[in-house]
């Protein structure tokens, strides 16, 4: 049986970063469902936040100012200790990325250069033009190729397999050829993504459809902050392509149809560089009271960056400039950029502390798919890549201390056991009913769009509550196409469907007893942020029917008191 | 008012586990709307027809590198592709050249990769890391500008003459990922370090008919690198002859 001492799940930024901090010391394989430079971390545009104080304008930048900030914007959700930990470490890990020959942009003096994001008092973002992302998991991927970590390329994890709260290891899905593994592994770290893909406008790669976090809570891991969803507020109408804040970073308008930069009329102070939940709940206000455009692809506002001239956007964002050319036949230089606010990232994950543990043995989790939490209710821009990078490191020295101190033997005659459960679930999808499997995802990514979307209220989400418990119903007479196991993406996603159901639940269960807003989770009949009642995290485990169980847990208060949140 | 157009989309079809089925193509006739790219289109064919069609993607946006195909005779992505710009209602998909077909629109992407992590694609020192960050100008940052948009999409090893005749020739993006590192002013790898590239199979075996830059959909030009690393291992062997160079590791 194939076995490792560290199975990584996931080949993005969180997934190699933690490879390449064990690959020397331990046995390590990296199970990926694409090519690791095909992880959705590539499609990051804007930048990476640390307090280099590199920036003329923000010399007195510190790691505690960024973390002011990050816990400001979350809307006092965030645990205070594990924010100080990433604002601390985030220094450190972008030194260590360019070490490694990560080609950020620069200032004139050859120091990193950073540029001004949303709800950051300070030019922290560090960046390489609108290619951030791409440059990052590049150079992961190049210190894994220097040291030789294995990479299972195109292998999907079916199931995690845990007795008594230990992990023991999962069973794999070789997409090449279509074998059903068991691995077993000491310790298993998911960096799996978000769930963005559970919505039906979603800026996220068609990959990012949560089945790490589905897998993990169907296996008894508990999971935290499922209804924080956050809404970017630029994405190409029609393709729902993410168009950078570094847009509005740079100097970029938000206008509606009456030529407004309305912005003014929310946050007057902050205008275009508010939190990305303030603007999105503005732009879609600007639709729905019919200040928006009409175009056959949707409703949208203009982003404007014509006054930002040729040359600075040649510069500063010339990925962004091919995508509207190539995807809508705009030129920004010439034209303003039609966008509407959708789903773009998942503050809720499978639930750790800040060294990454869970409440199983031997089960770790980083990147989107955890919920540390460093967000809470709504992410800062520049926040993201940071989180994997930081937490991808801190994994490795809580794996390490779990392999120095644990002789536990994973257990084979669980896998086999568990390996025999999968193949009946596959023979069953391909000899089911007559179910197809997108027509499930459709729905439920409308109704979580529609009624579990920016805005929210208790009818909307009763109505989604019903609609997932039909469409899950429904799920049992799914039937793919072809009976053949390998090269078979109708299959994959039927599989990964299942666990989106469980994913949509709980942040739908989430919304609906959060009765206040806050961040992202924005409702209409608890307009108002209380944090007498709610200053907590939510908790989601299955339960013995298959419902899941919510809880609540405090948040980590250490030098910041939740203030109102102004900008 | 939106308005569909029918569209034959002829899509290559084999299957490497079934070899006695001949390579062939599977007509599926679909509306499309305007503005639709060639990758929501196959997504909705393996949705809505035909279950068992076989194609990768990930990103939908340019950016990953995942659907590179031959799309009406020309290599390109096809999330960037928009299905109405090709002018003609049939669109013929074809799996990237110069690789093997594991099925359909997969190809086996093992050689591409091997070639790759052969030129040592990642930063080599010696010195000590500094406290912060290496200095690099802007200049010297903007030399590295065109290879650092490289997607590894394949598009280039698909487009290339000289792989299709000489199958361990190392290809135009492994060269563009090798000079990168090369023009990068933090990166100190040994000059003797590119003998390997020194031959037919390396820098050397590039007959120049462009078809790499032709094809990339990043704008990156592989054979701007072969020609720049044909003039670094030139000066090296100018330099070695005349005993001027201190290649030490």
């Amino acid at each position: 049986m194939l076995a490792h001492d560290v199975l990584i799940i996931g080949g993005g930024l969180a997934g190699l970063r933690a490879a390449v901090g064990l690959c020397d010391k331990y046995d390590v394989g990296v199970l990926s469902k694409v090519h690791p430079v095909r992880s959705h971390s590539i499609a990051a545009q804007g930048g990476i936040n640390a307090a280099l104080a590199n920036s003329p304008d923000g010399r007195d930048d510190t790691w505690k100012k960024h973390a002011f900030d990050t816990i400001k914007g979350s809307d006092y959700l965030a645990d205070q200790s594990a924010v100080e930990i990433m604002c601390r470490e985030a220094i450190k890990v972008v030194y260590e990325m360019e070490h490694w020959g990560c080609p950020f942009s620069r200032f004139p003096d050859g120091s990193i250069a950073q540029r001004p994001f949303g709800g950051a008092d300070y030019p922290r973002t560090c960046y390489s033009a609108d290619l951030t992302g791409h440059v990052l998991l590049n150079t992961l991927n190049e210190r894994a190729v220097a040291k030789g970590v294995r990479v299972y390329s195109e292998w999907f994890v079916l199931a995690l397999v845990t007795d008594n709260d230990v992990c023991h290891g999962v069973i794999a899905f070789d997409l090449k050829s279509g074998e059903i593994v068991p691995i077993l592994a000491k310790t298993t770290l998911f960096a799996t993504g978000g769930y963005g893909r559970v919505y039906l406008h979603s800026t996220n790669a068609l990959i990012n459809t949560g089945s790490g976090i589905g897998i993990a809570y169907k296996a008894g891991v508990p999971i935290k902050d499922m209804e924080f969803v956050q809404f970017h507020p630029t994405a190409l109408i029609g393709t729902n392509i993410l168009i950078t804040e570094a847009c509005r970073g740079e100097g970029g308008y938000l206008i509606n149809k009456d030529d407004e930069r309305f912005m003014a009329r929310y946050v007057p102070n902050a205008m275009e560089l508010a939190p990305r939940d303030i603007v999105s709940r503005s732009i879609q206000i600007e639709i729905d009271e019919g200040r928006g455009f009409e175009h056959p692809l949707g409703k949208y506002i203009n982003l404007d960056l014509r006054h930002l001239g040729a040359p600075k956007i040649l510069e500063k964002l010339p990925g962004i400039r091919n995508i509207c050319i190539d995807f809508i036949g705009v030129d920004p230089i010439l034209e303003p950029i039609p966008i509407m606010p959708c789903q773009h990232y998942s503050m809720g994950g499978i639930d750790t502390n800040e060294k990454c543990e869970t409440n199983v043995s031997g089960f770790y989790a980083a990147g989107e798919c955890a919920c540390v939490s460093v967000h809470g209710a709504n992410r800062l821009g520049g926040n993201s890549l940071l989180d994997t990078i930081v937490f991808g490191k801190l994994a490795c020295l809580a794996i390490d201390e779990h392999l120095r101190n644990n002789s536990a033997k994973p257990d084979e005659k669980l896998l086999i056991s568990k390996k025999e459960e999968m193949e009946k679930k596959i023979y069953k999808l391909m000899y089911g009913g007559n179910e197809k499997p997108y027509r499930i995802l459709v729905d439920l990514s409308k109704t979580m769009s529609d009624c579990v979307g920016i805005f929210r209220e208790k009818a909307g989400i009763e109505q989604a509550l019903m609609d997932i418990s039909k469409i899950k119903e429904r799920f049992r007479d799914v039937h793919v196409n072809s009976p053949k196991l390998y090269m078979n993406y109708e299959l994959l996603n039927a599989i990964e469907l299942e666990y989106m159901l469980e994913v949509a639940h709980t942040i739908a269960i989430g919304a609906y007893l959060r009765e206040e807003s806050r961040g992202a989770h924005f409702r209409k009949d608890f307009n108002t942020r209380n944090d007498t009642d709610w200053l907590k995290h939510t908790v989601a485990r299955i339960g013995k029917d298959g419902e899941p169980v919510i809880s609540y847990k405090d948040v980590v208060i250490t030098n910041y008191q939740p203030m109102e949140r102004k900008y | 008012m939106i308005t569909a157009n029918e569209y034959t989309f002829k899509i290559f079809r084999y299957d490497m586990k079934e070899p006695e089925v001949r390579p062939h193509f599977r007509s599926y006739r679909i509306k499309v709307i305007s503005g639709l790219t060639v990758l929501m289109t196959l997504l909705r064919i393996r949705d809505e027809i035909d279950g068992s069609l076989s194609f990768r993607s990930s990103c939908r946006s340019a950016v990953c590198g995942s659907c590179a195909m031959v799309i009406n005779g020309k290599i390109d992505l096809a999330c960037r592709s928009q299905v109405a710009s090709f002018g003609d209602n049939t669109i013929v998909l074809e799996p990237l050249p110069n690789l093997e077909i594991i099925k359909d629109l997969v190809v086996d992407m093992t050689p591409f990769w091997d070639m790759y992590e052969k030129v040592k694609p990642y930063l080599i020192r010696k010195s000590p890391e500094p406290e912060k960050e290496i200095h690099q100008g802007e200049d010297e940052r903007k030399r590295i500008d065109q290879n650092v948009n490289c997607i590894l999409c394949a598009s280039c090893y698909g487009a290339c003459p000289v792989l299709s005749r000489t199958p361990d020739y190392i290809g135009p993006a492994a060269f563009a990922k090798l000079e990168r590192f090369v023009l990068d002013s933090r990166d100190e790898r040994p000059l003797h370090f590119l003998e390997g590239i020194n031959n037919e199979k390396g820098v050397w075996g590039c007959d120049t008919m462009l078809r790499c830059i032709d094809a990339c959909p990043k704008d990156v030009r592989p054979i701007d690198s072969i020609v720049g690393l044909r003039k670094t291992l030139l000066k090296y062997k100018a330099k070695k002859i005349f005993g001027i160079t201190k290649d030490e590791d």
